[in-house]
């Protein structure tokens, strides 16, 4: 063998194992993430029109100029490759209304990503969502545009803008109501299912809350389309299930308990859970993978509280809606969470002391198939030594 | 229930990876020996413990299978001449190691008679007393070969003592690329259950259970037909799953118990060989030969005929891969050389390294093996979880590497570093490409070198102080031998009345 | 307007009784500082820094009278630990950066003359006399000594030498 690539003495940079690598990186999960929103957008801008798809747009734009920015003067880590911010600034577009003013939507992207992330660090560094920082950001400054909902399914939405959208950077924005009253749909209101229940008492029915397919109701993208897109995600492994089921778990779970208490205070379970951003929150936001905790317990932990909180803001507080503030919440308790479930280092469970217990049994689901199917003693105990 | 148990099955095993075996073509290539290369490089040190002594002298012809150095201290091996031959040398050579540095070894010239010198077989090992078969087990030098290389002797006599119910044995090879293990199941699945058999006798244990990984049906089928009318003797199949042939994984798989943290498997009344170390075993009790050569996968996308090779111990890496059939385009591709396998293999800086008794495999790798996704940089962690997940031992590798990344040691222990078997999960599904096994590997090595540091220090406050009291015992006795000749120069005088004759050496 | 002043004064008054009393109470005691420090020095009692003794240097160091750098038998290594230790910012550049140093013997020009294993503090240096003379690695505290006493040069100080056991797997380049 001629050896003169690799003679003795070439300098080699030592690493140690593992030698080899899973066909896995950050960029390809965070993509399959955009490819699994982007029915979700389809279906948004079909809903809207427009409007819709310019604020998806622009607020993605500015989310990722924001990124590039911060990335350039060496602020936060990370790079525009690994489609983070486009994932926080398509997200953070789907939370908005449709009609929400372009420029407002452009400084949600910009305080998502500078006050959400690189003020953290950049990329795994943020405590808290940045979409959900954004978007907290404007409710706070922009409360009358952000509550201002139109009717989705308007006739004409494919050709002009909601009025709303184009408004001049720091002007009073068009008047959506007077716009809807301009085309005679002043019947429908522009409120969301869960304002309409919180004000007025009124409940949308299981089906129109589910494919969001019904017009003339001002909702978010569909259930069902999320819960398919979510189930893609964590098939291909790159989203855990743990934290959307608990959160929908323990949503349900707590409207139910409410609802079984008091059927004529509190709306069904199923209204809950389908109506508002609940969905795409526990799907999408909630299990942000830096801002979740990383123990399979504390997943379900975080989930649960989300879900309960989620609930209860919506119950008790002035807002009709609470996933945002309830995710945030989850967020914040995320560290607190990680310490409290700590995974049991193998050996470590005191239950599982041989002191305790004289005889082992064959755990019978450990063995694979084929073994399963051939004949095996039921039991196999072992006696421990002396010694032990 | 039956929810339970198919929730199980979907769910699978809570732990470990599953990366892309690569076993095949190199398991179904027969096996090819290899010839006996011209000098032979043997490491005094081919085990755990201490360094073999070496009893013979340079220039001193030896044959195959004598004695060449002699274990040393209670866990410890001997080393056997693999040919017959001339002793040259007793230096240091490069050991298989990644930091490239060397090891005490001795060099044997071969003589190309690869004569046997008298061999102490038994016909009826079964008759021998289980301290018989230990004592033949430690004299012929078997370790384990599995990887680890526990001299096999020490672990048999401590689980006779320890009265195991249980004897494991790891037909796993769950390392990706690795196939000799597989390979021996095929082929000489008889002469393992005999060894497993003699194990038995050996360690006094009642039975013992083969756990073999289902992605080797063809393993399977060899051993359950060598095992038809042996009741002691079980084959199981377990899910093929990284690292299953870690020992402990193993031993919860088959038994469903835990070893715990801070014990041994004969603590819970098991102990486990591979059975590789099975077979060696019966060489070394039926013919008496000494462990002397070892099967080993050579493989990699570099390598131009992977395959498993039967190679005398102390063979150079480099010959046993130009036996093989050298690399592609002349090792121009090459972009990491491992030895052992490729998820908890040491990578070396090249290849004139000696085959060593736990050398399982040798691995030429190319770059897209290597990192996964070509050109893949260490990008910040996103907190992904996937480590956890994969982490066998239930530890946090996320939080730990952040510590150790800041220098803070002591910090990651909370987070399990203590328990951390370097098996290589968390970094292989790392999507961020993050080194985390290194950074557990450095933290390891510098707390080691503390503690190290701390008991020296220990060590040289005693020496000083013990020298410091023996410096003033030696005054103090100094001063009264001198005060004694002082009292008697001064009696001598009183009674002479003049002074001592000079004295030109007082002491 | 009266108020606001009043609560803030007593506000303040509080907490500067608070501190004043976490000052009495959780005062760090100099001596046990001085106590730690000696802990941590290689207390081979060598007295190249000029104090006497490893304990003096402590007392000295704690004092602040005394540089963390001024134990060379520790070199670079044990001055990081004392500066980390005491909290302070010390220049290492006078001192061997390859870490620790023992010393050894050169073989050809040993002479067996004794006077170094005399004056070693541990005992490290073996040989009768005419004999050549040889350092025990683990008990060097590299002190330096014996290099001074060695009449033909023989004894040179050299990094400690890395083996198998002591090497130590490096940390990963890329952040």
């Amino acid at each position: 063998m001629k050896n003169k690539p690799l003679h003795p003495g070439a300098a080699v940079e030592i690493r140690s194992a593992p030698h080899v690598k899973a066909p896995r990186s950050v960029e390809q999960i965070m993509r399959n993430v955009v490819y699994s929103l982007l029915p979700i957008c389809g279906f948004f801008v079909f809903q809207y029109g427009i409007s819709a798809a310019f604020s998806i747009v622009a607020i993605t734009a500015s989310c990722l100029a924001t990124e590039r920015f911060f990335v350039k003067t060496g602020t936060q880590s990370g790079s525009l490759s690994d489609f983070s911010a486009t994932i926080t600034g398509i997200l953070l577009a789907l939370t908005l209304p449709p009609g929400f003013p372009l420029w407002m939507g452009a400084v949600a992207g910009f305080i998502a990503i500078a006050l959400g992330k690189a003020l953290f660090g950049g990329i795994g560094f943020n405590v808290f969502n940045p979409a959900l920082v954004g978007r907290a950001f404007v409710q706070a400054a922009f409360p009358v545009a952000i509550a201002t909902y139109t009717p989705s399914f308007l006739p004409g939405r494919f050709g002009e803008f909601i009025p709303s959208s184009l408004a001049w950077p720091l002007m009073v924005p068009a008047d959506t109501v007077a716009w809807l009253h301009a085309k005679q749909l002043d019947a429908l209101s522009g409120a969301t299912p869960l304002a309409k229940w919180k004000f007025d008492g009124i409940l949308a029915s299981a089906g129109e809350l589910l494919s969001s397919m019904s017009g003339h109701m001002a909702v978010g993208p569909s259930p069902v389309l999320i819960i398919l897109c979510g189930v893609y995600l964590a098939l291909r492994r790159f989203m855990d299930w743990r934290i959307p089921l608990a959160i929908v778990g323990s949503a349900g779970l707590t409207a139910w308990i409410l609802f079984a208490i008091d059927p004529h205070s509190y709306p069904n379970p199923f209204f809950m859970l389908f109506s508002g951003g609940l969905i795409l929150g526990a799907v999408y936001m909630a299990t942000d993978m830096a801002t979740s905790p990383v123990t399979p317990g504390g997943m379900w932990v975080y989930g649960a509280l989300i879900g309960l909180l989620t609930v209860l803001i919506r119950y008790y507080s002035g807002l009709p809606e609470g996933v945002m503030y309830a995710i945030l919440l989850g967020n914040a308790a995320t560290p607190l969470i990680e310490r409290i479930t700590q995974p049991t280092p193998f050996g470590k469970s005191g239950l599982l002391s041989p002191k305790r217990r004289a005889t082992y049994p064959l755990h019978p689901e450990y063995i694979s198939r084929e073994e399963a199917n051939a004949v095996t003693p039921k039991k196999k105990s072992f006696k421990p030594g002396k010694k032990s | 229930m039956k929810f339970m148990k198919l929730f199980r099955r979907l769910k699978g095993i809570g732990w470990g990876v599953h990366p892309a075996d690569h076993k095949r073509p190199a398991a179904d290539a027969p096996v090819r020996a290899m010839p006996v290369s011209a000098r032979l490089y043997l490491p005094l040190q081919q085990h755990l413990g201490g360094p073999a002594r070496p009893v013979v002298l340079v220039g001193q012809k030896v044959r195959k299978g004598e004695l060449l150095a002699e274990a040393q201290g209670a866990v410890s091996a001997p080393v056997h001449a693999p040919t017959s031959g001339v002793v040259v040398a007793v230096t240091e050579v490069a050991a298989p190691h990644p930091s490239g540095l060397t090891l005490p070894a001795i060099i044997l010239e071969a003589d190309g008679l690869d004569e046997w010198t008298e061999l102490r077989g038994c016909d009826a090992p079964f008759a021998l007393s289980a301290a018989e078969i230990g004592r033949r087990v430690a004299a012929a030098g078997v370790v384990g070969l599995g990887g680890a290389a526990f001299p096999s002797a020490v672990k048999l006599v401590g689980a006779a003592r320890a009265r195991v119910a249980a004897l494991v044995i790891n037909g796993g090879e769950c390392e990706p690329y690795l196939s000799c293990d597989d390979r021996l199941m095929r082929d000489s699945a008889p002469a393992i259950v005999d060894g497993i058999r003699l194990m038995l006798r050996a360690t006094g244990a009642g039975r013992a259970l083969v756990g073999i990984e289902d992605n080797k049906p063809e393993a399977i089928a060899a051993m359950r037909a060598a095992v038809a009318g042996i009741g002691a003797v079980r084959i199981h199949a377990v899910p093929a799953r990284y690292p299953m042939g870690s020992e402990k994984q193993l031993i919860q798989v088959l038994t469903g118990i835990e070893v715990p943290a801070d014990g041994r498997p004969a603590d819970i009344g098991v102990i486990v060989h591979n059975v590789g170390t099975a077979l060696a075993v019966r060489a070394a009790v039926r013919e008496g030969k000494p462990l002397i050569s070892r099967l080993l996968t050579v493989n990699g996308r570099c390598a131009n005929r992977p395959g498993n090779i039967e190679v005398r111990i102390g063979t150079l890496a480099e010959e046993v891969i130009a036996f093989a059939g050298g690399l592609k385009g002349d090792g121009l591709g090459l972009a990491r050389r491992v030895i052992g396998g490729p998820m908890m293999g040491v990578q070396i800086p090249h290849w004139r390294v000696p085959v060593v008794k736990g050398t399982s495999g040798i691995l030429a790798l190319d770059a897209t093996e290597v990192d996964g996704i070509a050109g893949r940089e260490t990008a910040p962690c996103i907190r992904c979880g996937s480590c956890v997940k994969a982490c066998p031992m239930g530890l946090l590798p996320l939080e730990m590497s952040a510590r150790i990344r800041n220098g803070a040691f002591a910090e990651a222990i909370p987070f399990g570093l203590k328990d951390c078997i370097a098996c290589g999960c968390c970094a292989y599904v790392c999507p961020s490409h993050i080194p985390l096994v290194q950074y557990f590997a450095h933290a390891k090595g510098e707390l080691a070198g503390q503690e190290r540091d701390r008991l020296r220090a220990e060590a040289t406050k005693k020496m000083a102080r013990q020298r410091q009291e023996r410096v003033e015992r030696e005054a103090r006795e100094k001063a009264e031998a001198a005060a004694r000749r002082k009292a008697g120069r001064a009696a001598a005088a009183g009674k002479q009345g003049e002074p001592a004759c000079f004295n030109p050496r007082p002491d | 307007m009266i108020a606001a002043i009043l609560s803030l004064t007593l506000l303040g008054a509080v907490l500067g009784a608070v501190l004043g009393v976490a000052n009495k109470f959780l005062h760090v005691e100099s001596s046990a500082l001085a106590g730690e420090l000696i802990e941590m020095m290689p207390g081979s009692n060598c007295g190249q820094c000029g104090f006497p003794g490893c304990s003096g240097a402590a007392a000295a160091i704690a004092d602040g009278t005394a540089s963390p750098a001024c134990c060379p038998a520790g070199g670079k290594t044990l001055a990081a630990q004392l500066a980390a230790k005491l909290g302070v910012a010390v220049d290492l550049s006078g001192l061997s950066g390859e870490g620790p140093k023992i010393a050894t013997v050169a073989e050809e020009l040993c002479i067996g003359c004794c006077r170094c294993g005399k004056v070693c503090p541990t005992d490290a240096i073996l040989g009768a006399a005419r004999q050549i003379h040889d350092v025990l690695r683990e008990a060097c505290t590299g002190c330096a000594s014996c290099v001074e006493k060695c009449p033909t040069g023989a004894l040179v100080m050299r990094p400690v030498p890395v083996t198998l056991q002591h090497w130590v797997m490096p940390k990963p380049l890329a952040a």
